[in-house]
């Protein structure tokens, strides 16, 4: 099972693994990762842009490859958009496995992808203006060593 | 063809979308940014540094020198930041 949502609203991690589990015996270990708003140099506004569609199609299909990395008995993606302020949530991704080598390993894959493949933009408001992030070669570097 | 927009590239030329006659002897990625380049200030703008510019087609990250064809959805965005 493996579910992507990009949304507006607010997500409950605890929601997410319940649901993640529902009906499994075989699942040993399920990893989180929750991404939140940092308040840096005085940040007071982000706001997420993505291209709708495409979206979904780059974290399906790197959900689908990371299932060919490792047993995962099921993902879940959910990447907000729209006007966030430091400390909102903004991305989950949970996977669950037999056992939590693979479900380590598999969020990390997909966060380093999520980060340098997924057609999602931050633009960024302080108190003297509004700027786009630009992306860090650090994250590029990230995603390259699961060539 | 469907040509998309997004971040500092849709503040620039000053739309999300548009439909563009794709004109005839265009047939990548690099040769329609040519011809997006002459469409205005705001283009020209946009598309100033091809280094700072990603490119899909239909959906998919692409290289400049892809083909593109007139039933295709293009997309241009700065390189990507979410997660």
């Amino acid at each position: 099972m493996s579910g992507i949502r990009i949304q507006n609203q607010d997500f409950d991690p605890a929601a997410e693994i319940a649901a993640l589990t529902a009906d499994h015996t075989d699942i040993g270990a399920v990893v989180t990762f929750t991404g939140v708003v940092r308040g840096d140099g005085g940040l007071r506004v982000m706001t997420l842009e993505h291209y709708p569609g495409m979206t979904e199609r780059e974290i399906a299909r790197h959900i689908d490859e990371a299932k060919t990395r490792w047993p995962l008995a099921g993902v879940t993606v959910v990447h907000r958009v729209g006007r966030l302020s430091p400390g909102d949530q903004i991305v989950l991704v949970a996977c669950a496995s037999s056992h939590r080598a693979a479900a380590f390993a598999a969020v990390e894959f997909l966060m380093d992808y999520l980060k340098t493949r997924a057609p999602f933009w931050k633009y960024e408001e302080r108190a003297d203006g509004g700027t786009w992030v630009d992306a860090r070669p650090a994250d590029d570097r990230a995603a390259k060593r699961w060539e | 063809m469907k040509i998309l927009y997004f971040a500092w590239l849709r503040q620039k030329i000053g739309r999300a979308e548009e439909s563009f006659d794709l004109p005839a002897g265009i047939s990548t990625v690099e040769a329609l940014v040519a011809a997006l380049r002459a469409r205005g200030p705001g283009y020209a703008e946009a598309f100033k540094d091809l280094s700072r510019i990603k490119a899909a087609v239909n959906q998919e990250h692409v290289a400049f020198d892809a083909p593109v064809a007139a039933s295709d959805e293009v997309a241009f965005f700065p390189p990507v930041t979410g997660g």
